[in-house]
């Protein structure tokens, strides 16, 4: 046997549900034991497109209109299952799919934008897609499968 | 006879066209469906299976 140096696998799911503060405590946020935050996901034109990685926190620039069934800020995800581990993996993907029922879009959209509104809309992840319009019908997404390779939201090593 | 419920109200299915569509890569399943009404866009529906989110890796530093 030897010593291994690595991420520990449970870290990388502990960083999702806020066990760690590393640090001398500035930018800290107030912690509720057993509340977990609120994720919400929006949806972003293709035209004119700016979210990336480097966006740091939740705007409207870009989100779709207020019409048509969409209301900006998008829709509260569902958390019924924990961030946990698979593998070496952390890994988190919403438990349900995200559907806007009867929308009809300002725009052509092609982005969802996964943020925290418990935490100042910090911003998660953004997800492209190929660009769709919709008229007066459902959008849906379906979520891919909460593994190493494909869940929604991983941290890997 | 099925109604369709679209931008224009509910429309007899057998007075629309219907046109459908797949598209399927390495990042997403999706499937649509359009009605058309007299040449007028009236319903359009999508679904987006995301096949992959988004990853970070970590790593230590020194040896």
């Amino acid at each position: 046997m030897a010593n291994v140096a690595g991420m520990c696998t449970s870290f990388k799911a502990e960083l999702m549900i806020g066990i760690h503060a590393f640090g001398p405590g500035t930018g800290v946020p107030a912690r509720t034991a057993a509340t977990a935050d609120v994720l919400k996901a929006a949806l972003f034109l293709t035209a004119g497109g700016t979210r990336g990685v480097a966006d740091t926190v939740y705007n409207t620039t870009g989100e779709l209109a207020a019409s048509g069934n969409y209301t900006q800020g998008g829709k509260t995800v569902v958390m019924a299952t924990a961030p946990t581990t698979n593998g070496t993996a952390g890994v988190f993907t919403p438990s349900a799919n995200l559907t806007w029922t009867n929308l009809t879009s300002s725009g052509a959209f092609d982005c969802l934008v996964l943020y925290n509104s418990s935490q100042s809309n910090k911003q998660v992840s953004v997800h492209t897609f190929t660009s769709q319009s919709i008229v007066g019908a459902d959008f849906t997404l379906t979520m891919p499968a909460n593994d190493a390779s494909n869940a929604l939201v991983r941290i890997v090593t | 006879m099925a109604m369709i419920s679209t931008i224009r109200g509910e429309i007899d299915e057998a007075e629309l066209e219907k046109k459908e569509g797949v598209i399927d890569n390495e990042n997403e399943h999706t499937t649509w469906v359009e009605h058309w009404y007299q040449g007028e866009l009236v319903r359009r529906s999508a679904h987006v299976t995301l096949k992959v989110g988004q990853g970070a890796s970590g790593a230590l530093g020194g040896p």
